[in-house]
């Protein structure tokens, strides 16, 4: 049985490439997917939780947690689109303004 | 029954009437006179109602004087109101009834509505010679409200009273000299008659000063105003004391009664219509001086050195104001100075301590005197009747306009025995009853007074007295050649016309009351002196014959010396005085009143001025305003609030701080605003920081 701490450190692992990701990149997608990353990394902190503890709370919390991340995505990506339309880019330091 | 009862009480309770029934009738004619005056019988209402007040103030009178008769002489204080107590003083509005009080009272009241009656005859043609009409109205009501006045002052029980009285005459003498304010006495648009009222007022008010510094001295002593109060307190005060009182009061009597060294503003009042002349400035304001004395007889008789004084104060103003009168060309100015030479009678009497005697002239006076003044009132009338006869009449003189004619100017008249002849006799009733020509009423009180003097032992009083009486006769013979006899000297005497008998009616009553005067106190019957008796500590004096003899021949030699001055050669129409030339400098002294006036103005007046004027440019000016107040006080005030307060305090200490709060605002928001650069990784850096961070202090609690 794998130890409980390899999954913490790979989900400690796995938020700090995502949150260098949304910090590093200028991608508009590529920081979505970074995001996503995150989210998954607390998921897999969550998941390991419960199975330490035995309790069901970590793991609906983590089915919560990937619907929030679905819908999330729509939305997000449907952004992306509009502003690709009207700018011709998802560089994000581009949309420094909020002027359309 | 019950009128037994009236007769038992008395009619002491009328007494608040005497100031009422005035008071009322010029309310009336306040309310109502405008009203009345745009009617053709308006001016006959108006003075009909003045004149009624004025008379029923009279029927008061004798009323009162009936009550006190009735009394066995014995007087009354009748009580109508609480003025006011503060502290030691207690002063009430009480009416003092007693024999010389009712004197006073027949006398003003009586010869009041005497010349009320006429002043509406008078007037009526005044206000029309002076071309305003409307002021008939405010004449009655100063009429009446001098009348009121003059009430309280005589019936006050208190000095307090008799000074309310004494200043409320003061004042519609005032009002009354400067009736035609706006004007001079000739009608000419200038300030002259209000000089002469202001002259008038101000005089007054130096005597005055001394009667209230009696009184001070009066209430610091006695804490008391009321009469019987201060007299007996007065027996047992020092005599030092009651010399001063009595030397103050003094002056307050030269100011009122026209004595040396005020009498300055009695022949400038003249100014004022002839009524309010022989009214105030004759027959009844002037002589309040003289009650005054009589009435403080019980302080004045405990200092016999003040007795002096009064008395040779009285009889040099007698002689000093004869013999200005003989000098003077106007027939008002004559009288004026005659008027002061009588009061000077007066109060050399009164000084002496011959109260009756005094009190006695006082009375004959007002009648003579009134009647002289409303005689010149008629020549003067007449004399301007003439006058707009001619203007309007004269064809040829059309330019009768232009001249500048004064009616009151002797040397304008002459002849007017024959156009004026009821006025002629009034005026020579009048005239023989002033220079003291037996039976007439003036011989009677006159050497009633030097017969006083010459038993009293007062010579020197008796001497000038006797040399005044002498210039009486002279200048009022002088007066009556030069007016009525020889040939008229101006064309208006010529057409010089008769005045009605609302005019001369009144006088005649006069003229009868100045023949049968004497005999209110005929020697050996003596019922005045008795009369007041009752109030005053007199005896009766008996007849000198050796002082009647004397004054009647002076008085004689006088008018035959008149004659052959002015009566034998009458004046031809600009000819000087023929006694310009014999006497040279010493008639130029007469002519203009000794240059008194002018004396007053180069010692008193002018250096009165140059202080006023050293007050006024360097203390108040320079000194107060430019100095103290700009410099010192403006000075202070600016630079406290400019430097310390505005600069100091409120731009650098609440300025700096307001401003500052709003700099380090701005700049702390400056600094803040470059966080918010719309890169969305800086704020997911921020927000990742943020994190960061709370989780460490959640981790290292």
């Amino acid at each position: 049985m794998v130890p409980e701490i390899y999954y913490l450190v790979l989900s400690a692992i796995l938020f700090t490439m995502g949150a260098l990701g949304v910090l590093a990149r200028r991608n508009a997608l590529i920081i979505f997917m970074s995001v996503e990353l995150m989210l998954n990394a607390a998921n897999l902190a969550f998941v390991s939780f419960a199975n330490t503890y035995q309790q069901l709370d970590g793991q609906i919390i983590v089915f919560f947690v990937i619907a929030v991340a679905a819908a999330e995505v729509a939305v997000g990506l449907a952004l992306i689109v509009a502003i690709f339309k009207s700018k011709h880019s998802i560089d994000v330091d581009q949309m420094s303004s909020l002027k359309g | 029954m019950h009128f037994s009862e009236t007769i038992n009480t008395g009619f002491f309770f009328l007494a608040p009437w005497l100031v009422f029934a005035p008071v009322i009738g010029l309310l009336v004619n306040i309310i109502l006179g405008g009203w009345f005056l745009k009617r053709s019988w308006g001016e006959t209402a108006v003075g009909t109602v003045a004149s009624l007040a004025s008379g029923a103030a009279f029927v008061v009178s004798a009323l009162l004087a009936y009550s006190v008769y009735a009394n066995g002489g014995h007087g009354e204080s009748v009580f109508l109101a609480q003025w006011m107590h503060i502290g030691d003083l207690q002063l009430n509005w009480t009416f003092r009834v007693d024999s010389l009080s009712t004197t006073m009272m027949l006398v003003v009241s009586g010869v009041g509505t005497l010349i009320h009656i006429y002043a509406i005859g008078y007037m009526h043609e005044d206000v029309r010679f002076k071309k305003d009409e409307k002021r008939y109205q405010r004449f009655f009501v100063f009429l009446n409200l001098f009348i009121a006045a003059m009430m309280i002052l005589v019936s006050g029980d208190s000095y307090l009273m008799l000074f309310v009285g004494w200043e409320g005459v003061g004042l519609c003498s005032f009002l009354l000299i400067g009736f035609w304010y706006d004007m001079d006495t000739l009608g000419r648009s200038s300030w002259a008659n209000s000089n002469a009222a202001k002259k008038a007022f101000i005089t007054n008010r130096i005597g005055d000063f001394g009667f209230l510094i009696a009184g001070f001295l009066m209430f610091w002593a006695f804490k008391s105003f009321d009469f019987n109060t201060v007299f007996e307190a007065a027996e047992s005060a020092p005599p030092e004391l009651i010399l001063l009182i009595t030397l103050f009061m003094l002056v307050g009597v030269a100011g009122k009664s026209a004595q040396i060294p005020l009498y300055v503003w009695l022949p400038d009042a003249m100014a004022g219509p002839t009524p309010v002349s022989a009214l105030i400035h004759a027959a009844t304001m002037v002589t309040a001086g003289v009650y005054l004395v009589s009435r403080s007889a019980p302080l004045y008789t405990l200092v016999p050195e003040a007795q002096y004084v009064v008395a040779m104060t009285g009889a040099a103003t007698a002689l000093f104001a004869a013999t200005i009168a003989v000098g003077q060309y106007d027939i008002k100015k004559v009288l004026a100075y005659s008027t002061i030479s009588q009061l000077g009678f007066m109060v050399a009497a009164v000084g002496m301590g011959a109260y009756v005697a005094g009190m006695f002239h006082l009375v004959t006076h007002a009648f003579f005197k009134a009647l002289l003044f409303l005689s010149a009132g008629s020549i003067i009338l007449g004399l301007e009747r003439g006058h707009h006869h001619l203007a309007h009449h004269g064809g040829g003189h059309g330019d009768h306009h232009e001249e500048v004619f004064d009616p009151g100017d002797m040397r304008n008249m002459g002849g007017l025995r024959k156009t004026m002849p009821v006025t002629f006799w009034l005026y020579l009733t009048g005239t023989l009853a002033l220079a003291g020509i037996f039976p007439f009423a003036g011989f009677w009180s006159k050497d009633e007074i030097l017969a006083d003097a010459f038993r009293e032992g007062y010579t020197g009083v008796y001497w000038l007295l006797t040399l005044a009486a002498f210039f009486t006769a002279f200048y009022m013979g002088r007066q009556i050649w030069m007016v009525f006899f020889g040939e008229p000297r101006h064309e208006a005497a010529a057409h010089a016309e008769e005045s009605k008998p609302i005019i001369t009616v009144p006088l005649m009553v006069l003229a009868l009351l100045s023949i049968v005067g004497g005999a209110l106190n005929l020697p050996g019957l003596h019922t005045f002196t008795e009369w007041l008796e009752h109030t005053l500590e007199v005896h009766a004096g008996e007849f000198v014959m050796s002082v009647a003899l004397i004054s009647t021949a002076l008085a004689l030699a006088a008018i035959v010396i008149s004659w052959l001055i002015y009566g034998r050669n009458p004046l031809k129409a600009g000819q000087p005085d023929p006694l310009k030339k014999p006497l040279g400098l010493v008639f130029t002294g007469m002519e203009n009143k000794w240059f008194v006036d002018e004396g007053y103005k180069a010692v008193i007046l002018d250096n009165y001025v140059r202080i006023s004027k050293f007050l006024a440019d360097v203390i108040d000016w320079r000194f107060w305003h430019d100095w103290f107040h700009e410099k010192v006080i403006a000075g202070t005030y600016n630079w406290l609030s400019n430097v310390a307060l505005n600069k100091y305090a409120d731009q650098r200490g609440i300025d700096a701080f307001a401003n500052g709060l709003g700099e380090w605002t701005k700049e702390a928001s400056a600094s803040l605003r470059r966080v918010q650069n719309g890169f969305v990784r800086s704020y997911a850096l921020s927000v990742l920081l943020g994190v960061v961070l709370i989780l460490g202090y959640l981790l290292l609690k």
